[in-house]
């Protein structure tokens, strides 16, 4: 299935990705500025810029075809959406236990600091067209795709 | 330290009410104007720091950011201006030369503002491009003599030819004054439309040798990265005498910019300061010239043409025609608003003419010497649109040299401190932390674009003349008028005033 | 064809899922003693504190059956597999045929030889009947004993506090959480529970629990006694194997399974906390009674019951656990058990702490206390037993990331590259 895949030689760290993801994951999700200034607590992002420069790179989900998450998950949260392929998580169902993080090798699930015990993963913004990280790197250094570098 | 007397240029503002604090103008500034204190959450801006590179105002996601001119008046003083002022506590402070980026700034007449291109009315009909053809391919290189045939056949045998899709090259820019980024965006660039690039004094690095059929290979006074893999490698050889923003100085590429591959590719020691002397100490003559085209010639068997690239200087046209009769095929012509990534300041600004000027003086002469079927012509110096070029062609040119114009479309947005190596926009910089902000894919489409979008805009005007093929416009001065020009002006550019 | 797998929880169901990939046809029915819908065994802690009730603790949405075309009996308790004949006795006397089987009845409680450790108002918390029967009595202002700090231990003893019950904890170890966590770690989470008001006697065991009128007395080795109005006996589970006992299925402390999750009888698999199998980090047969462990062999013993040839890898002990806002994870082995192993930590401060056992400059466990984020990244490391004898600091760091890791294993986790 399609993945999201950074290219190190171009992401410039300048974490744009992490702000979009943030916002379009608030109840803001086309308003930055409410986003940021009047949610009580941002939404984590669920891509994370990892930089010790020159090198960064920004990492989330990669929706694996055997997702350790999924098979760790004490509550069934973690579900495989059938249409999409996408691994997906439930808040309502996901308790904040972090068995996910612990299982997860990639680090691509992180807490949600904006709820309470609950997981943020990247859902490749299923409902807003593409991932708002890739339409918003502003040096093409996201691509969705199959297999890529 | 003693009190300095630099005072900002800019001041960045900040609207509040639009910021969100995600810091990605704190890391996108090179010169680290924004700073974000954690401790009161709160950030702040450095104005003395602030070059005007426009960086963080394009990322902020909100348009939260705005840079002005530092408001800060002199008494209005029309000798004294504030830049001749700062000028001088600059060099008070630190005792040496003023140096800057890209081209001359002054506001010198630009020439290409007072002509005016022709259309048809009613006695010839105008073209329309879309519906017809419209031939704009160029070819540069010696042209025979005369044509021979037998029997339909061509018997005359022709000089090599550089073959261009449109008119326009991209002028010679080294990798080490720019990041192998930009580079590769430009050599791309110039294969998707059929173009060429110059390599400039920095080699051509390895991975650029796949685009070595549009490439122009230059050989300058410090042969930095010069083999006979190299010359082999371009489509073209081009001598390089001077440069329009520095005539009479060679480059001066400083030894932090010489990293790993700028040195394997100039075969210099890594760190070295890569100095080309400011002559050739092998051509003191146009006979000394000669030696070396031939030379040039001779190590690629007879089959690249060989270019000489000058700097519009006083005497230009009986330079060119030396250079013409040194057995150059093509002569190139930088004026004197040309781009660099580091010059000094007063050279830049003080010396060589304008090109308009220069391309018609040695048009003409070449004309008149009857030997300007022997050599292209091509013209540097700003050319800013297509109208430019346009103009430029009916003056005289066979094609144009893009520089500055090809890295505005890279990014660039002519803060002038290009020599700092601390382009925001990954362009004039080694730095591997803003090298990478250039993505030489998008890069390579923006630049390709340009091209296209001139190349449309000259076939309207072409059109617009009823011509459908560039070569009727090229050196037809009778589609210029000129406005607001002296009796001299216009005799020297050779043109009618409007209205004649 | 007739699939039939015993038991109901996350064994079962990765089984159930797993047999659909590649055979959507023939029957499968689920057995469990258990009368309800499929539910997370962990949750019943959710469901003790009241953060959870009965029909948000279930494992998989309603439909899941139907979904998965699965014939359940639910609340029906399987007595003995009759392995020549490929049969089940269940506890109604029928009899059910099967072709596959998959063993996953899960663990029991362990009950230690404590005098008068059965009868009214002694409990045990491992199945959601457990988290009912305690949700009863856990009214505020009562008084409980459990004996037990291991996990089970502590996640009821947790539980009862928020119900404003009083609790005090007996464990045989000195420590805390014995099996999943080193002596320092254990005693960041013992300050946390205490500030809390839970009361403690560790290094010493229950040996007698009598009535007291309404009330019990344990009595401790010690010579101590403590009185509570209930107590709940939280040792540890063990196998719940009496399903195997008198056949050929071999059994060591669980049933023993091979790489296809295949028993010593053919066409007879087992699963989860009813099964032993490779522990990649002692390097021995073991129970790992943990969920995404049971789930995953489920998976495995499901793809082999429907004709595929799937591995289990082997697998390692991982948890993440949380206690009053205190939250940690911990994976393989947390204490060095002899000189060929290196332990590397943070200087624990009251409520962070980050260690990493190191074996021939491989990681063989962690433990993070309040430094979740990230943490699989190690867990990823534990699992490939790759040399990390470079990365040590950035290992016991809280900002542990990909961009830690050596080139090739970060372009592959960029990648997507599975772990395995």
């Amino acid at each position: 299935m399609k993945k999201i895949y950074a290219q190190e030689k171009y992401c410039i760290g300048c974490r744009l990705c992490e702000v979009y993801c943030s916002a379009v994951h608030s109840e803001y999700p086309n308003d930055l500025v409410k986003a940021f200034n009047r949610s009580k607590i941002v939404p984590t992002p669920r891509v994370k810029v990892e930089e010790d420069r020159p090198l960064s790179f920004a990492m989330q989900c990669r929706h694996c075809d055997e997702p350790h998450c999924l098979k760790a998950c004490i509550t069934g949260a973690m579900y495989r959406d059938e249409e999409s392929g996408a691994i997906l998580n439930d808040a309502e169902r996901c308790v904040g236990c972090w068995t996910c993080i612990v299982a997860c090798p990639y680090g691509g699930i992180f807490r949600d600091e904006s709820k309470s015990k609950v997981v943020a993963k990247c859902d490749y913004c299923l409902d807003q067209g593409d991932p708002a990280c890739v339409k918003n790197c502003p040096n093409g250094a996201l691509k969705i795709e199959e297999g890529g570098e | 330290m003693t009190l300095s007397m630099n005072t900002p240029e800019f001041l960045v503002e900040r609207n509040l009410d639009r910021c969100i604090k995600c810091q990605v103008c704190v890391g996108q500034c090179a010169n680290e104007v924004h700073k974000y204190d954690k401790e009161t959450d709160s950030l702040s801006c450095e104005d003395l720091a602030c070059v005007g590179c426009h960086r963080c105002v394009t990322l902020c996601p909100t348009h939260a950011l705005t840079i002005k001119k530092f408001p800060l008046e002199f008494r209005t003083n029309a000798n004294w201006t504030p830049s001749t002022i700062n000028a001088i506590y600059k060099q008070a402070e630190s005792g040496g030369i003023l140096l800057t980026g890209m081209g001359n700034d002054k506001p010198y007449p630009i020439y290409w503002d007072h002509l005016l291109l022709n259309a048809s009315q009613v006695t010839n009909p105008s073209i329309d491009p879309l519906r017809e053809p419209m031939e704009v391919k160029t070819y540069l290189g010696r042209k025979p003599d005369k044509l021979d045939f037998s029997d339909g056949e061509l018997l005359t045998e022709i000089a090599p030819q550089v073959e261009l899709e449109l008119p326009i090259m991209f002028s010679a820019m080294s990798f080490g004054s720019i990041s192998l980024n930009a580079v590769k965006s430009l050599a791309a660039a110039a294969k998707e439309v059929g173009t060429m690039f110059n390599t400039g004094e920095g080699g051509l690095h390895q991975d650029l040798y796949s685009y070595g059929d549009n490439a122009i290979v230059q050989v300058a006074s410090g042969r930095f990265g010069v083999h006979s893999q190299y010359l082999e490698a371009g489509t073209a050889i081009e001598i390089k005498i001077g440069q329009g923003a520095k005539p009479g100085i060679g480059g001066h590429l400083p030894g932090e910019k010489v990293g790993r591959e700028v040195s394997e590719t100039r075969m210099i020691p890594e760190g070295s300061d890569a100095l080309s002397p400011a002559p050739h100490h092998d051509i003191y003559s146009i006979e000394d010239l000669r030696q070396l085209i031939y030379s040039l010639k001779e190590a690629t068997r007879y089959k690249k043409p060989v270019a000489v690239k000058i700097a519009a200087v006083h005497n230009v046209a009986a330079i060119a025609s030396g250079i013409a009769r040194a057995g150059a095929d093509i002569i190139t012509i930088d004026g004197f608003r040309g781009g660099t990534g580091a010059t000094p300041l007063r050279t830049r600004d003080n010396v060589g003419i304008p090109i308009e000027l220069a391309l018609a003086a040695v048009d003409s002469r070449l004309r008149n010497e009857s030997i300007r079927h022997q050599v292209s012509l091509v013209v540097a110096g700003s050319l800013r649109n297509s109208a430019d070029v346009m103009k430029a062609i009916a003056l005289g040119a066979d094609a144009v040299y893009i520089a500055s114009s090809a890295l505005l479309a890279l990014g660039c947005h002519m803060c002038q401190k290009c020599y700092t190596g601390k382009c925001n926009w990954g362009i004039a910089t080694q730095d591997p932390n803003l090298v990478k902000r250039l993505n030489p894919e998008i890069g390579a489409q923006r630049a390709a674009n340009l091209l296209r979008a001139w190349k449309h805009e000259i076939k309207e005007m072409l059109g617009g003349m009823g011509i459908n093929a560039i070569e009727s416009l090229r050196g037809n001065r009778l589609m210029l008028r000129g406005v607001g020009l002296s009796d001299r002006d216009l005799e020297i550019l050779g043109v009618k005033a409007a209205g004649e | 064809m007739q699939y039939v797998i015993v038991g109901n929880s996350a064994a079962a169901i990765g089984a159930v899922e797993s047999i659909r990939n590649y055979d959507t046809e023939n029957p499968i029915l689920v057995i469990s003693d258990e009368p309800y819908h499929t539910y997370s065994r962990p949750l019943i802690s959710y469901y003790l504190t009241g953060l959870r009730d009965e029909e948000s603790i279930m494992y998989r949405p309603k439909n899941f059956y139907d979904r998965y075309k699965v014939e359940t009996m639910l609340g029906r308790r399987v007595e003995a597999v009759v392995t020549e004949k490929k049969q089940l006795k269940l506890d109604n006397q029928e009899i059910i045929s099967y072709n596959k089987l998959l063993i996953a009845t899960g663990g029991k409680p362990f009950l230690p030889p404590i005098e008068g450790a059965t009868g009214p108002d002694i409990y045990n918390f491992i199945k959601l009947d457990d988290a009912k029967d305690l949700k009863e009595v856990a009214q505020p202002g009562k008084s409980a004993v459990v004996i037990g700090g291991g996990l089970i231990g502590l996640k009821v003893a947790e539980g009862l506090l928020k119900n404003e019950v009083a609790v005090t904890v007996v464990d045989l170890a000195p420590q805390l959480l014995n099996s999943i966590l080193d002596a320092a770690g254990a005693g960041i989470v013992k300050k946390c529970l205490e500030k809390k008001g839970m009361e403690f006697h560790l290094g010493t065991t229950a040996k007698t629990i009598q009535n007291f009128g309404e009330r019990k007395i344990v009595g401790l080795a010690d010579g101590k006694e403590v009185v509570a109005d209930f107590v709940v006996v939280a040792v540890g589970v063990v196998p719940n194997k009496h399903l195997v006992e008198d056949t050929d299925i071999k059994v060591n402390r669980g049933i023993v399974t091979d790489h296809a999750m295949g028993t010593s009888v053919e066409g007879i698999f087992a699963a989860g906390d009813v099964a032993e199998n490779y522990d990649v980090l002692f390097g021995q047969n073991r129970v790992i009674p943990i969920l995404p462990n049971a789930y995953e062999q489920g998976q495995v013993a499901g793809a082999n019951m429907a004709g595929q040839k799937s591995v289990y890898p082997g697998g390692f002990a991982k948890n993440a656990i949380g206690f009053f806002g205190l939250s940690m994870v911990t994976a393989g082995i947390t204490t060095a058990p002899d000189e060929t192993f290196q332990e590397y930590s943070s200087q624990p401060t009251e409520d962070r702490y980050l260690k990493v056992v190191i074996k021939e400059g491989k990681l063989v466990g962690f433990v993070r206390i309040n430094a979740v984020d990230r943490s699989g990244i190690l867990t990823g490391l534990l699992m490939q037993q790759k040399d990390v004898t470079d990365l040590i600091p950035q290992l016991i760091s809280e900002e542990i990331g990909l961009i830690d890791l050596p080139q090739d294993l970060r372009k592959a986790r960029l990648k997507g590259d599975a772990v395995q």
